[in-house]
């Protein structure tokens, strides 16, 4: 038992346990997960005054014996003091930029030193999330120390001083079209000393959204948090609310949600693959694989009915099932991909500019990955085990036997090489879920079953893995098929920060590449 | 002075400054060919052209009167130097004004300005652009006369124009070391002109830049103007690897008339397909290089030009 307090279950589609917990446990609780090696995985605080009166933060880690959620109900604030609770930052760092977000969204604040904004760059009129925004209006204005830092002063990024020391100010705008973010390099020549990224500009209140939706609806939103993890998140989704309603998903649904995932998985790490090629001025790795995810894509349209995935799965099973010609098409095309992905791994790896390029840049040792709680891929790549689908499978994944893909040297070459080893492990799952699919027909095996209305105020989690890492779903319920709050979380979040990291000592112009090897999301993170 | 030569020096700047655009265009073609794209028409570079002198000038607020006028100043340099290198002709007026070496001051004169009017702004990237564009500039400008060097030994002149027509009169004067001088030219022109494996001209990763991180502030007139003056750069270089290791087909003093000047359009148009196929061969094999490779790739470029000169003095010591 990783801890020693009494938990009883909660709802979730892996093994999930909770706790409720004052202060001095909720410290004692995050130390003793510190030491058994758990890995962080989301915190969300919800305005829970209609029913006891109180903020309540929740934090969620992941142990080989399944998730362990922490509820923690504040004590009141007073009337010029928020409501706090103590901080994870110190023993979990990636959790200082959620507490940030936290406090920006609901105005309850962590013991951690750093407060400034995250999210909501400038004032806001009202913390978006408490369900009283007259209150706290008449909170928010001058007198508030918070927002009135926020609305007239710039946001202070950590000086380096020293000789030659100078910073180099990049976006949020940058000069081709991606997500905006602002990074802040203090180099000394082309050396950079240090890196500090500051996000949320594609900040859109997705939690908020989720409050007006209907729970047999909000799949759609969910899908939509971050574009490239459809599945994953719509999955997560899908699986929080089925927990919730004790509802068994058909394993045709099962195994079709998994080719989907999977489809995603091999689009993703195609595209990154060419990018990758692309930022170290190997413009044919580019091109040969944007054909390649092209055709992922275009497979996607005609068995799925969608280029990207977007509400392919419904709460319950999937939209449609896959049209009878889409067999031997798929099975062409894991062939052909399969092939040629070997093709190109072996002209990426036989080519010494480009090997040159990827060995040794933004290395990310295992020590600092566990130190810091890296996630996912990224993970992965640093030599950490860890991997949802064979960790903890959940249907269709517990048949599947699914390989971990792990490196050691934690460098741009290995997260290449994590990205070419699951695209192949990936089209062999893909084979073998087309398999069992092709075996089960339509009339026997149903794609999706009604579900039920949940319960009011109850929560449920749901947790994939995507391609990027962990997604989570934490649902809770409102009366009548509603939603009181909906927190989706997204790996970048943990995975951000140690870019910060993994650039120290790098050159100004490989920053590019090494960003490009994690490739996180920014509008996940943003919510 | 004969009218013809007057004829011919303007013929021939006219010439660059009209082909220079689709010299790049055709290199960006087969770039896309060999990456499996299909390509942008060979005339892109002059539409570009075209839209950018359509547009208003967006001037920064602490621009100078460096930055404005520097555009100008690039393309005037370009179009001097195109000038004086014997791309079609060896009788050219300008040329007895000004050697090889004076052409390589041509060429750092026009590196001084785009540095100092991409600091002129006061961004960072510009900065860093100028930076790293010195740190390319005095290690390939070292490279470039050790290559003219071995030219020069040949035919005991400095001047390009004589030198071609050396070539053409003894063509048994054709040395090993030539061999070594046109690997290290290539080298040095890749560099100079930005392109893989030490800058990336069709990047977008404003980090990642050296020559594109100095136009930044540059929009409409002034950055065609650059854009056309960099065109003209790789075409003037193009046109000295042309003089210095295949000469032929250019028209000689001794070789007057309307004959050779056809000749000579034809086999520059020649020399122009196929070096630009070869260079984006070059480029579409090479990943771009860290920037802290990039002297070690500059030095190599300056020894193969040192070796060149170690094998014409030994070979010349035996022949004596």
């Amino acid at each position: 038992m990783t801890l020693d307090f009494p938990t009883i279950p909660l709802p979730a589609n892996i093994a999930c346990t909770q706790t409720t917990v004052d202060a001095a446990e909720w410290q004692r609780a995050i130390e003793q997960l510190k030491i058994t090696g758990a890995a962080f995985v989301t915190l969300w605080g919800t305005d829970d005054r209609d029913l006891n009166n109180r903020f309540q933060m929740h934090a969620v880690f992941l142990t080989p014996t399944g998730l362990i959620v922490l509820h923690h109900p504040l004590e009141p604030g007073t009337a010029n003091l928020e409501p706090t609770y103590p901080t994870l930052a110190q023993l979990f760092p990636t959790a200082a930029r959620m507490e940030r977000a936290t406090r920006d969204l609901l105005g309850i604040a962590s013991t951690a030193a750093d407060q400034r904004p995250w999210l909501l760059h400038s004032a806001a009129p009202t913390y978006p999330l408490r369900h009283d925004p007259a209150v706290c209006h008449s909170e928010r204005s001058e007198e508030s120390p918070h927002f009135a830092r926020a609305a007239t002063t710039p946001y202070p990024f950590l000086q380096v001083e020293g000789d030659g020391v100078h910073e180099i100010a990049v976006g949020p705008v940058h000069a081709s079209i991606i997500e905006p973010g602002h990074f802040r390099f203090s180099v000394v020549g082309e050396k950079v000393i240090r890196l500090e990224a500051r996000l949320g500009y594609t900040h859109r209140g997705i939690a908020k959204l989720f409050e007006s939706q209907q729970q047999q609806e909000a799949h759609r939103l969910a899908a939509r948090v971050s574009g490239d993890s459809a599945i994953a998140f719509a999955w997560a989704y899908c699986a929080a609310l089925e927990a919730l309603t004790a509802t068994a998903c058909p394993l045709r649904a099962s195994r079709l949600r998994a080719l989907a995932l999977e489809h995603e998985r091999i689009a993703n790490h195609l595209g990154d693959l060419g990018a990758l090629g692309n930022d170290a001025g190997f413009a044919f790795g580019l091109t040969q694989f944007s054909r390649l995810k092209e055709d992922f894509l275009r497979a996607n349209q005609a068995a799925f009915g969608a280029r990207y995935l977007l509400d392919y799965i419904i709460p319950g099973g999937v939209a449609v099932d896959l049209p009878q010609e889409a067999y031997a098409h798929l099975i062409h095309l894991y062939r052909t991909t399969d092939r040629e992905v070997a093709d190109l791994r072996t002209i990426y790896d036989e080519h010494g500019g480009l090997q040159d390029r990827f060995r040794e840049a933004g290395h990310l040792s295992l020590n600092q990955a566990e130190e810091l709680g890296a996630i996912g891929l990224v993970a992965r790549a640093s030599g950490i085990a860890q991997d949802l689908r064979v960790d903890h499978p959940s249907a269709p994944y517990d048949t599947l036997a699914t390989q971990m893909v792990t490196e050691t040297t934690g460098d741009v070459a290995a997260r290449v090489q994590v990205r070419f080893r699951e695209v192949f492990e990936s089209l062999r799952l893909c084979r073998a879920l087309l398999a069992d699919l092709s075996h089960t027909s339509v009339e026997t095996a149903p794609i999706a079953i009604p579900i039920s209305i949940a319960e009011p105020n109850r929560l449920g989690i749901g947790i994939i893995e995507g391609w990027r890492g962990p997604v989570l779903i934490a649902l809770e319920t409102g009366p009548n098929g509603t939603i009181r709050r909906c927190h989706a979380h997204d790996p970048s979040w943990q995975n951000w920060p140690l870019i910060e990291y993994a650039i120290r000592g790098n050159i100004v112009p490989d920053f590019p590449l090494i960003n490009k090897s994690f490739n996180l999301s920014y509008s996940g993170p943003d919510g | 002075m004969k009218s013809i030569t007057v004829f011919r020096q303007f013929g021939e700047m006219l010439v660059a400054i009209a082909i220079a655009p689709l010299f790049a265009g055709w290199i960006a073609q087969c770039r896309a060919w060999m990456q499996n794209r299909s390509a942008p028409p060979l005339i892109q570079p002059y539409r570009m052209l075209r839209k950018l002198f359509d547009k208003d000038v967006a001037l920064a607020e602490t621009a100078s009167p460096l930055f404005r006028i520097t555009p100008y100043i690039l393309f005037g340099t370009m179009v001097l130097a195109a000038a004086i290198i014997p791309s079609l002709a060896t009788d050219l007026p300008f040329a007895r004004a000004a050697d090889a070496i004076a052409l390589i001051g041509l060429f750092a004169t026009a590196r001084v300005f785009l540095s100092l009017a991409a600091m002129d702004i006061g961004t960072a990237f510009g900065t860093m652009g100028a930076r790293r564009e010195m740190m390319i500039g005095f290690l390939a400008e070292p490279a470039l006369l050790m290559i003219l060097f071995n030219a020069f030994l040949l035919f005991g002149s400095t001047a390009l124009p004589s030198l071609v027509d050396g070539y053409r009169a003894h063509p048994s004067l054709m040395d090993p070391s030539i061999i070594f001088a046109a690997v290290a030219f290539v080298m040095v022109l890749l560099a100079e002109n930005a392109r893989l494996p030490i800058d990336n001209p069709t990047t977008h990763l404003e980090l990642t830049m050296i020559h594109e991180a100095m136009l930044l502030e540059y929009s409409a007139r002034h950055l065609a103007l650059v854009e056309w003056a960099s065109n003209l750069k790789l075409f003037n270089y193009a046109c000295i690897g042309f003089a210095l290791f295949i000469p032929w087909g250019i028209a000689t003093h001794s070789a007057d008339g309307v004959v050779a000047m056809l000749i000579s359009d034809a086999a520059l148009a020649i020399k122009l397909i196929v070096a630009g196929a070869a260079l984006a061969l070059i480029e579409s094999l090479s990943a771009k290089v860290r920037i802290f490779r990039a002297p070690e790739y500059l030095a190599m470029s300056f020894l193969l030009a040192v070796l060149g000169l170690l094998v014409h003095l030994l070979l010349g010591a035996k022949q004596a």
